[in-house]
């Protein structure tokens, strides 16, 4: 039996474990750099708050509405998650964190008489400890345990938020619930291919007459999924974190950008974080992507996303490498265009492999100087403090300079930043 | 308070867990050192103080409502949310919209937050308040 536990609103419900005044209230988290909304309450979603909206777009019914708006505070959110993974993993050894608020588990050789009961018993502890709700939902495989997870979700007063698929008649009637885009591996782009087809529900996707078309457009992939949703279980825990398949590191800016200078000041900062993440995990990218976009109301024409990309003959995570890559497809983007208003710019690095597996080149190869310099680089930066030791381009003085206006206090992670109550 | 109740020495404890050194990293003339043994022995503050580390909270408090119980301003509270709230338990209560801590008193079906000192009246607990028992106060950190 698997079970998959989801944090509700996972970033709204942290802020309120310590500001439980906002309980009931609408509440939505900004992305980095107070973007756009990534995260909402019940009641925030109630107001027709969407996901990914623009602050400058919801400001009015933010004002109106008196919706409680918070920077995503991410030391928070990391702590809490840790904490409820931990607590999860006390009811099975077999556990994968599938992200910050989502979790597979595994019941394997556990002699369990009643999953309902061990499921509330989850939620409950969950609850208590660190005051995040969370619903669970049981199957025989994953792909079945995250449908049964969104019934639970859906009908929470009826199920108490735990929802065991355990019978036929259970997963059938589930899957013809289930819409075949809320179907997990089902994204936009398969959406429409699907339904195309006339597929429009899980249990559309699970029917024989479907299964050749499956096999042919959605190879493996898809067969496992129809497996899964058939209740047979192919799928196993991942427990090793995977490597990301890319990296982008993205960013509006406080103020508009021309002048090329700057733009390159930006660009290569970007590339260098790129880099030191790619280091971090251990990676190597072959694909470098620069790409600068336009403030729309700025211009007359319809060309606002400018973006270039280059793929090297080697993979590389060296911070010289990428940011050299980048400054010539900046210097290429800004070339004719020095009039442009820029109000975000981002590098992105894909095609990543694991610095080990590196391929076997022949002619074009890494500098292997590099792989010295940088690791002494993360070192110093590691011992000094973050971003001391920067590239010639990069500006010492410019720092990260996120928008972060409705920061929330590190509550858990700093000791300064605890929680102070009144004692009165 | 006695003095002699309020302090308690802790001696160490050579019996229970005497071992022999092993010297991994090959053999090196000389006497091995007497400490290395007793190296896993130093005392983890926060093994001690935090009993459930996963329901535990760090909460600094601001004022005086509760100084006969020994808690001051500016002291810092372990709070542990896995316990139960019982009767003569110092809670971080959450009422009506602001944090507080007080003392549980259970009265004859009728739920009392204490304060401890004089100038503060007791907040009884009615149906129309809105209460929630947000953790359990376990120790205080304070600085001298």
């Amino acid at each position: 039996m698997y079970a998959l536990v989801d944090c509700n609103n996972f970033y709204a419900s942290c802020e309120r474990v310590f500001q439980p005044k906002f309980n009931g209230k609408p509440v939505a988290i900004l992305s980095n750099n107070d973007g756009c909304v990534i995260s909402r309450s019940n009641e925030a979603k109630a107001l027709g708050i969407p996901m990914g909206a623009p602050i400058f777009k919801i400001k009015e019914l933010v004002k109106e509405k008196n919706v409680q708006v918070f920077s995503s505070n991410y030391a928070l959110y990391g702590d809490l998650s840790n904490r409820v993974m931990a607590i999860l993993n006390q009811f099975t050894p077999n556990l994968e964190i599938y992200s910050i608020d989502e979790a597979f588990l595994n019941f394997d050789g556990l002699s369990i008489l009643d999953y309902h009961d061990y499921g509330i018993q989850m939620k409950n502890r969950v609850q208590k400890w660190v005051g995040i709700p969370v619903c669970i939902g049981f199957a025989p495989t994953k792909a079945l345990s995250k449908v049964a997870n969104k019934i639970a979700k859906k009908f929470q007063e009826r199920t108490a938020g735990v929802y065991i698929i355990d019978t036929e008649e259970k997963r059938i009637k589930a899957l013809k619930w289930t819409k075949i885009e809320d179907v997990w591996g089902i994204g936009r782009r398969l959406e429409k291919k699907v339904k195309l087809r006339n597929i429009n529900t899980a249990y559309d996707f699970t029917q024989p007459q479907h299964e050749a078309w499956i096999k042919k457009e959605m190879g493996v992939l898809g067969m496992r999924l129809k497996y899964e949703l058939e209740g047979k279980s192919v799928l196993d825990l991942e427990p090793i974190v995977e490597q990301k398949k890319s990296i982008a590191i993205t960013r509006s800016f406080p103020k508009q950008i021309s002048d090329y200078d700057a733009l390159r000041e930006r660009v290569t900062t970007f590339a260098a974080v790129c880099a030191e993440k790619l280091r971090k995990q251990h990676s190597c990218c072959y694909t470098i992507i620069v790409m600068l976009v336009v403030d729309k109301f700025t211009i007359t024409t319809s060309k606002y996303y400018f973006n270039r990309a280059i793929t090297l003959p080697f993979g590389t995570n060296s911070t010289l490498t990428i940011a050299n890559a980048a400054i010539d497809m900046l210097k290429q983007l800004h070339k004719g265009n020095e009039h442009l208003k820029f109000k975000k710019a981002g590098v992105i690095v894909t095609g990543l492999t694991d610095e080990n597996k590196k391929q076997f080149q022949l002619f074009d190869e890494e500098n292997p100087k590099h792989l010295a310099l940088m690791k002494t680089i993360d070192r110093l930066n590691n011992k000094v403090g973050t971003n001391k030791v920067k590239l010639g381009s990069q500006n010492l003085m410019l720092t990260w300079n996120m928008k972060q206006n409705h920061l929330s206090p590190k509550f858990t992670t700093n000791f300064n930043d605890i929680l102070e109550i009144q004692c009165q | 308070m006695p003095i002699e109740k309020a302090l308690t020495f802790y001696l160490p404890d050579f019996k229970s867990e005497l071992k022999i050194p092993i010297i991994n990293e090959g053999v090196s003339a000389g006497f091995p050192s007497p400490s290395a043994d007793f190296i896993e022995k130093n005392i983890d503050l926060n093994k001690e103080l935090s009993k459930n580390p996963l329901a535990t909270f760090y909460i600094k408090v601001k004022g005086n409502s509760m100084i006969n119980a020994g808690i001051n301003d500016k002291d810092v509270l372990v709070v542990d949310r896995s316990l139960e709230p019982q009767n003569n338990k110092i809670a971080i209560c959450f009422i009506d919209g602001e944090f507080t801590v007080k003392r549980i008193k259970l009265d004859k079906e009728c739920l009392l937050l204490m304060p401890e000192n004089e100038k503060y009246a007791p907040i009884k607990v009615t149906e129309e308040n809105q209460l929630i028992i947000w953790g359990i106060v376990t120790y205080v950190i304070k600085a001298l």
